[in-house]
């Protein structure tokens, strides 16, 4: 405190006025400088809430419960997936797409490296060919309607007619 | 006393003033950076978003860089960054600050590949892509004298995409090790196939599954000229060489999906938490054993995987080695590195700092991980618990789905002052950490 009295206010104060603008310099280009470096990931968080499929609720229901058991841990609990690792089921021409298609994956498994949009995914999909026609029809149906998307549901009827002629073609 | 005073006060007057001038430099100036610029550093007034202990700080060194994997930083404080995937043909970025500020901007790029191994050496800048590793010559700068000739020291690597980063490290004998991941979960028929069993032998141990040992004075080496110095790793991501100790040191992943595979025996939980993330010290012809074993770290054993008959609680093989650090399950550690600068507090010294990329494989529990740990040791030992060093990478208190994480941190790099860099392959950003000596009011 006696050092705080024996200074000179008229000695100290441009001092202080050229420090604090001198910081004060350093903080605005570091601000103009954030703006144009906004990472990509910043700009879009929005999860979409699944929607439901007003024509098949117990597809949804049971699809819902197939794909907690066998393919959340992968494809996460909204659908984004793992990048580098286990593909977005949100939004891809696999899951919109050919229903044949589809089926084959979910039956065969895939280790090849697709490419959705723009990207590869490393890990093995394994086969579920031990899911019964209903349990695919309502897992199928299930991605097809949640994660945002929306396309017409998988029935029973065209997860046989797909075994039955994926199995003559052997 | 009081001519001492007014002394003081002249002697501080003049030192504020001198203060004030470096930040003016250090904010426009076009100087060169060196050691002198320290207090020029613009630190970012909330560390960056990151949570770190008492005295220390951070600041963004650059962002929105792609997916940077492995970093390697030169004595002069230049970057290297190896990117995930080349983008416009360069998989190599290298960074330098002008200003001092602590920012650095992207001055050359090259390397027509991506891939995740980096590091420099007096002998070059050494960098791989899934398949092979590379070296570029060097000034005594560190700078790549000619990016376009680079020699191919090892080639033919197996890559089938699952675990295929190839993360290197040197020892001082003229020797390389490179990890080569295992192409599969835990070696059933059927990789992450529901009900199919592990194979016995695992056949993927021949050509992966391990670190393998080639020289750094031969070109186009491949399995023949190498050799599988440790074996029964399924994925290493994070590995370095501990200088104090002449040994090498790795940070396994564990394997996944315990639950999803044997839901019989693991619920969900216990699954999320199973098996533990792994530091092993490695010797020649060590065997970690993998797929055969998982360690587990509540029960402080080594535990017979279920593909091969385990049922949680019957134990593998005793030859297996032991861990040294066992963390919670399916963290990811992407990154070993043991301190040996001096900018750092004491404690910090010699010790292990690992970046954990975040898991994925916990859901439908809350995630875990994305942050950087610390081990400390002594005389190349552990020396007490890991605590969390640096968190809040995810920029989110909890997360479910390693999508919504803002950063995952992926690689580790100590800077010519003692500083420590992190990268993250989510928002492509670069971190640097230093301490400041200021404990928080
Ligand atoms: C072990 C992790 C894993 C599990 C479990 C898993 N998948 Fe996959 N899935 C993948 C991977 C990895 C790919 C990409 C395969 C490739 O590249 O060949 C993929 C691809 C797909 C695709 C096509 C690509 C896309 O993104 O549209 C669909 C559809 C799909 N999976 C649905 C499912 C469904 C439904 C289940 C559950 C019945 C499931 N997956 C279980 C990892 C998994």
């Amino acid at each position: 405190m006696i050092l705080a009295r024996n200074f000179r206010t008229a000695q100290i104060a441009p001092l202080f006025i050229f420090l604090i603008g001198s910081i004060y310099g350093c903080g605005e280009k570091k601000k103009e400088n954030d703006t144009h470096t906004k990472p990509a990931s910043e700009q879009e968080s929005e999860v979409p809430s699944p929607v439901e499929s007003a024509d098949v609720p117990e597809y949804m229901a049971e699809g819902q419960k197939v794909y907690a058991q066998y393919c959340l841990s992968c494809h996460q609990v909204n659908g984004t997936g793992v990048s580098r690792l286990n593909p977005p089921l949100k939004d891809t021409d696999y899951v919109l797409g050919d229903k044949n298609r589809l089926l084959g994956i979910l039956v065969n498994g895939s280790n090849v490296g697709l490419e959705i949009r723009g990207e590869t995914y490393s890990n093995a999909m394994p086969s579920f060919k031990q899911l019964d026609d209903t349990e695919l029809a309502h897992v199928a149906s299930y991605i097809r309607n949640s994660f945002g998307n929306s396309a017409t549901p998988v029935t029973i009827g065209e997860v046989s007619t797909f075994r039955t002629k994926s199995e003559n073609q052997k | 006393m009081k001519e001492y005073a007014k002394k003081s006060i002249k002697t501080a007057t003049y030192l504020l003033w001198a203060l004030g001038l470096v930040f003016l430099v250090g904010c426009g100036g076009e100087q060169k950076n060196d050691a002198t610029q320290e207090t020029a550093l613009d630190l970012s007034p909330d560390n960056a978003g990151l949570t770190l202990p008492d005295g220390f700080g951070a600041l963004k060194v650059a962002d929105s860089l792609g997916k940077p994997r492995h970093i390697a930083v030169t004595a002069q404080g230049g970057i290297y960054v190896k990117l995930e995937n080349a983008v416009d043909g360069k998989g190599i970025l290298y960074l330098e600050d002008d200003d001092g500020n602590g920012t650095a901007e992207v001055k050359q790029g090259f390397g027509d590949y991506g891939g995740t191994g980096i590091l420099l050496d007096k002998s070059g800048l050494y960098a791989s892509s899934n398949s092979e590793v590379f070296r570029y010559k060097v000034d005594a700068d560190g700078k790549v004298v000619d990016p376009a000739s680079v020699d191919t020291l090892i080639t033919g690597l197996i890559d089938r995409r699952q675990h295929n980063s190839k993360s290197i490290a040197l020892d001082n004998s003229g020797n390389i090790y490179v990890n080569i991941g295992a192409y599969s979960n835990s070696c059933q028929k059927e990789d992450r196939a529901l009900g199919s069993m592990g194979m016995k032998p695992c056949p993927i141990l021949d050509s992966a599954g391990g670190i393998w040992q080639f020289r750094t004075d031969a070109i186009k080496q491949s399995y023949g000229e190498g050799k599988r110095f440790a074996t029964g790793l399924r994925n290493v991501v994070g590995l370095d060489w501990n200088e104090r100790d002449n040994h090498l040191f790795v940070m396994q992943h564990g394997r996944d999906q315990l639950h999803t595979l044997f839901p019989d025996i693991y619920d969900i939980e216990t699954s999320a938490n199973l098996p533990a993330e792994t530091m092993y010290r490695l010797e020649e012809g060590s065997d970690a054993g993998w797929p055969y074993i998982y360690y587990d770290q509540n029960q402080n054993k080594k535990i017979m995987a279920p593909e091969y008959g385990g049922d949680g609680k019957k134990l593998g093989a005793e030859d297996i080695q032991d861990p040294i650090v066992a963390f919670p399950g399916h963290l990811a550690p992407n990154a070993l590195l043991f301190y040996t600068g001096d900018m750092f507090p004491e404690k910090y010294r010699n010790g292990a700092f690992i970046a954990f990329h975040g898991s994925w494989n916990r859901a439908p529990e809350e995630q875990e991980g994305y942050n950087v740990a610390f081990v400390p040791f002594e005389n190349g030992r552990p020396s007490g618990d890991y605590e969390i060093f640096a968190d809040g990478f995810a920029g989110t208190d909890s997360i479910m789905s390693p999508d919504e994480a803002q950063h995952r941190p992926t690689g580790l790099a100590q800077g010519p002052d003692g500083s420590l860099y992190v990268s993250d392959d989510q928002g492509g950003t670069l971190f640097r950490i230093v301490y400041t000596d200021e404990a928080e009011q």
